[in-house]
């Protein structure tokens, strides 16, 4: 039996389309109209509001929560400043990652790490010979994301303040709908947005505040499908649909280090020891093998292979979470994990992990299509990542 | 003064490890908390004016090779092997006694029972064919079955050489036997309940398992190394107490150039991502040095000294779950007159464990975290080796009470529950040593948790870790260390927490990983390791 959110009473009321999926245990809507379609534009034009309590939560509080964290994620800790918010993977001791997520400094000692997957015990393992408290908050927090140019004016309205100086990875306490709440300047879809943390027996006041301070701004409730598209234009990896966490690759072949997923920024080789600190240097210093790269799909080649067919052109309105192989002449270079029209850019995008030596900004390759059942491919040239950077995500 | 390797512990395993890198070049300081040397296998004052054994009292073997390298015998060791090996103590003032001539031991049951007499010799030489495999095994590093390389494909193949020599009915005995409780193997071999709880008491010592329990025959088996074929329960002891070894072991590294210094505890290993650095100690004072050998229990090394980020979280965790759970009290009795047998047989070790259904229940108690209330006992009398260890006319009694769990349930370890095990002890060799109870002037009790207080022995584990199938060759102390080399540079393990299982075998095993074979250069240590297994 799927858990529900504290969010359910709202969402299911919404849900027209009986779109539900899992995610982390708990029933996600994937869309509440019929097609996403509302939804997806509301991130890029108004505002979109996703229930995201899923997430795993953990508070670490004491004396070595910041010596916890340190050896843990990737990134240096100490520099993360109280109210900061930092994104960083985690590894295992062989530079693999295990998850990704992000990291909340509220105090000196006092923190919040999210995650895709459980990572409680892992927290426990590291955490032997340390004072630190560790608390699985995943269900005692709530937490929407509100995504969108107009995310700011709404907060604003529903907090009663400017929120202005609130920068992009920052976290501010305030109050909405009469509830306490924690509000960083993150998300999920590369554009200006928040999350908002608050008691999950609190959730419901927040979300109807906010649905009321949002209507005049065309605040639309938006589920996975949507997100997913968006999450692709920012460049932003997937655990599951992206990369295989260390934990659970079968094959040395399904690992990934944070420099292959293009997450070599996140990795402080200079800080105190790590986990994997040993291999991520020598990777550091003999350069990763493979490359997380933007492909774009020549749409000119797609038309002619559905030409050739007797076919007009088409794509999906859902992302796809299939794996593609991707060719340079007769040799697969690489394969492509998640793949979207994006309606925005109009264009067809992925997100691939290619071999280093095919991984070079405007490289052409080939991205399999198959139409009509058979399999064919299209051009397609490899670009940097995020494909969508508005200015307002950091203004 | 520089050093070349730390040795952490003067305990027999940093004693002799000490001795042996000092006699392959290094300069070596061992570095003990206490004020005298040994350990858990250190003579120290039991009561005023009385000297005993402090914990252990015997042990099992010292490998040939150390004495040959430090040019040591038995002598020098002030070692000797008691004859007889083992006395039950029977009710009504029975005995049944092991002598280390398995013919004399025969003749001996042939008045308990003619079966038994018939079966012993060759069940003494079977035991004694597994412990020869076990030695040859113990001898040289542990076998790592998950290591690759041509080194290690011809030791495994050294190992298939020794399996084969035992030919097709050996190797199924032994494949068939390890496995085995005890009790099953000596209820399909032997029909006198007293003969078969006596042998079986060296299946279950120091473990928190019956004879019952799956493997235990493996523990018998494992005893039984070094010891003279057949001899079941034959064990070393040493003249003026296991410290006399201890001392001995000390001069021969003292003679070779290491330095000991008492009283001097470690606190900190200092470690820095490039490895070992050296050690911090109680007073503050450091002493640097990248090479250190750590004798302790291999989760007080990595847990207790060691920063924890410098351990590999699923290493952390494998060490912390490694089962140490002691089993054991000390008693040491001091007695104003010899108990009532003879003095003969009074030299061996006195065991009170008269069949196999009082262990088993004995370690039922253990099992539900209670104390046993008819338990498993293990003496021995020093002061008839050494009459000096006491005042004239005084003897000194050790005692190892076996089941006493380190955790009892709902209650912890106090003056009283001390009191009342002194006075267990005293009364269950009341019941087979006539007047026993009135010789007894003075008493020491170490619980388990005294055991680990004073002697630094995690959860009282005299053996570092409990000596089960599953925690020895290289599972010991976990699959990965079993080379004696960590994955922090520079840092080794010995002990018996460590392959294979004994003090001395494992110092011998470590010192050989640390290059002590070779004369300089002092070797690095090797950085692809074996990985851990989860």
């Amino acid at each position: 039996m799927l858990k529900t959110t504290p969010f359910h009473p709202r969402t299911a009321a919404l849900m027209e389309a009986q779109q539900w999926r899992r995610w982390a245990g708990f029933l996600a809507a994937s869309a509440y109209e019929m097609s996403h379609e509302r939804e997806y534009h509301a991130i890029r034009n108004s505002a979109a509001l996703f229930d995201v309590s899923p997430l795993y939560k953990y508070h670490l509080r004491g004396r070595d929560a910041t010596r916890l964290l340190d050896r843990v994620v990737t990134r240096n800790v100490a520099k993360c400043q109280p109210c900061q918010v930092m994104y960083t993977p985690w590894c295992d001791p062989r530079g693999k990652v295990i998850d990704d997520g992000t990291l909340h400094r509220f105090g000196e000692d006092n923190y919040r790490l999210t995650s895709a997957d459980p990572n409680l015990r892992w927290l426990h393992q590291n955490a032997r010979g340390m004072q630190v408290e560790i608390e699985d908050a995943s269900e005692r927090v709530a937490s929407l994301s509100l995504q969108g140019p107009l995310s700011r004016s709404i907060l604003e309205h529903a907090v009663g303040r400017d929120l202005g100086a609130l920068k992009f990875f920052r976290l501010t306490n305030a109050t909405i709908g009469g509830v306490s709440v924690v509000i960083s300047r993150t998300g999920y879809t590369g554009d200006l947005g928040y999350e908002v943390w608050m008691d999950a027996s609190e959730a419901l006041p927040v979300w109807d505040a906010l649905v009321v301070h949002g209507k005049p701004y065309g605040i639309t409730p938006a589920g996975m499908l949507a997100l997913d598209i968006a999450r692709i234009e920012a460049g932003l990896i997937l655990l599951d649909v992206d990369y295989v966490s260390a934990r659970k690759a079968l094959i040395p072949g399904q690992l990934s280090s944070p420099f292959e997923l293009a997450l070599g920024w996140t990795v402080s080789i200079d800080k105190q020891p790590f986990n994997g600190k040993p291999a991520l240097a020598r990777e550091k210093a003999d350069g990763p093998s493979w490359s997380l790269m933007g492909l774009e799909i020549d749409w000119l080649t797609l038309e002619r292979l559905y030409e050739d067919m007797g076919l007009a052109p088409r794509v999906a309105a859902a992302a796809s979470r299939v794996s593609v192989p991707v060719y340079d002449g007769s040799k697969q270079v690489g394969y492509a994990t998640s793949s979207a029209w994006s309606p925005l850019l109009k264009r067809y995008i992925a997100l691939a992990h290619l071999e280093a030596s095919s991984a070079t900004p405007g490289k052409e390759l080939e991205f399999e299509i198959t139409v009509e059942h058979r399999r064919k491919r299209a051009t397609a040239r490899v670009r940097k990542l995020p494909f969508y950077d508005p200015a307002r995500k950091r203004s | 003064m520089t050093y070349d390797v730390i040795v952490v512990g003067g305990g027999l395993a940093g004693l002799t490890s000490a001795a042996l890198l000092a006699k392959a070049g290094r300069r070596v300081v061992v570095l003990e908390r206490r004020a005298v040397l040994g350990g858990l296998h250190s003579t120290d004052e039991v009561a005023p004016g009385v000297r005993g054994d402090a914990v252990a009292h015997d042990i099992g073997w010292i490998p040939s090779s150390v004495m040959k390298t430090l040019g040591l015998d038995e002598r020098a060791l002030a070692l000797l092997r008691p004859d007889p090996s083992a006395v039950s103590l029977l009710p009504g003032g029975k005995t049944l006694t092991l002598w280390t001539d398995p013919a004399r031991t025969a003749s001996e049951l042939q008045r308990h029972s003619p079966n038994d007499a018939r079966a012993w010799r060759g069940f003494g030489e079977r035991v004694a064919r597994l412990a020869g495999f076990l030695q040859a095994i113990y001898e040289g590093p542990a076998p790592e079955p998950l290591a690759s390389g041509a080194t290690e494909l011809l030791s495994m193949l050294g190992l298939g050489r020794k399996v084969r020599s035992l030919g097709g009915a050996g190797i199924i005995d032994l494949l068939r036997t390890l496995p085995m409780s005890v009790a099953d193997v000596l209820d399909e071999t032997f029909e006198h309940p007293a003969l078969k709880g006596l042998v079986a008491a060296s299946g279950v010592t120091r473990l928190v398992q019956g004879p019952k329990s799956g493997a235990t025959a493996f523990l018998l088996v494992h005893h039984h190394v070094g010891a003279p074929p057949g001899a079941i329960g034959a064990r070393l002891i040493a003249r003026g107490g296991l410290g006399a070894l201890a001392n001995a072991l000390a001069e021969s590294a003292r003679a070779a150039g290491a330095e000991i210094r008492t009283g001097s505890a470690v606190t900190q290993i200092v470690t820095t991502e490039d490895g070992v650095k050296g050690v911090v100690l109680a007073g503050g004072d450091e002493i640097a040095a990248s090479t250190l050998l750590s004798t302790l229990d291999p989760r007080r090394t990595l847990h207790g000294l060691i920063d924890p980020i410098y351990i590999d979280p699923e290493l952390s965790q494998a060490i912390g779950a490694v089962k140490y759970r002691g089993a054991c009290a000390k008693v040491n009795l001091v007695l104003d007159r010899l108990p009532a047998l003879s003095e003969e047989l009074l030299r061996g070790a006195l065991v009170v464990a008269p069949d196999m259904g009082y262990l088993e229940r004995a370690f039922d108690a253990a099992k539900y975290g209670a104390i046993s209330e008819r338990p498993y006992l293990e003496a021995r009398i020093p002061t008839l080796h050494d009459a000096s260890l006491a005042p004239a006319g005084r003897h000194v009694m050790s005692v190892l009470v076996q089941w006493v769990p380190y955790r009892l349930r709902g209650a912890s370890w106090d003056g009283a529950r001390r009191e009342a095990l002194g006075d267990l002890v005293v009364d269950t060799l009341g019941d087979v040593l006539p007047g026993f109870r009135e010789r007894v002037v003075a008493r020491q009790v170490l619980t388990p948790k005294d055991l680990e207080d004073r002697y630094g022995a995690t959860e009282g584990s005299l053996t570092h870790g409990e000596l089960t199938l599953d925690q020895v060759l290289f599972m010991r102390p976990v699959p990965g260390l079993s080379r004696h080399a960590t994955p922090i540079s520079g840092l080794y393990l010995a002990g018996p927490g460590t392959h294979p299982g004994s003090s001395i075998a494992s110092a011998a095993r470590a010192a050989a990983a640390m290059g002590a074979a070779k004369r300089r250069p002092f070797p690095r240590p090797r950085g692809d390791r074996v990985p851990l297994t989860r």
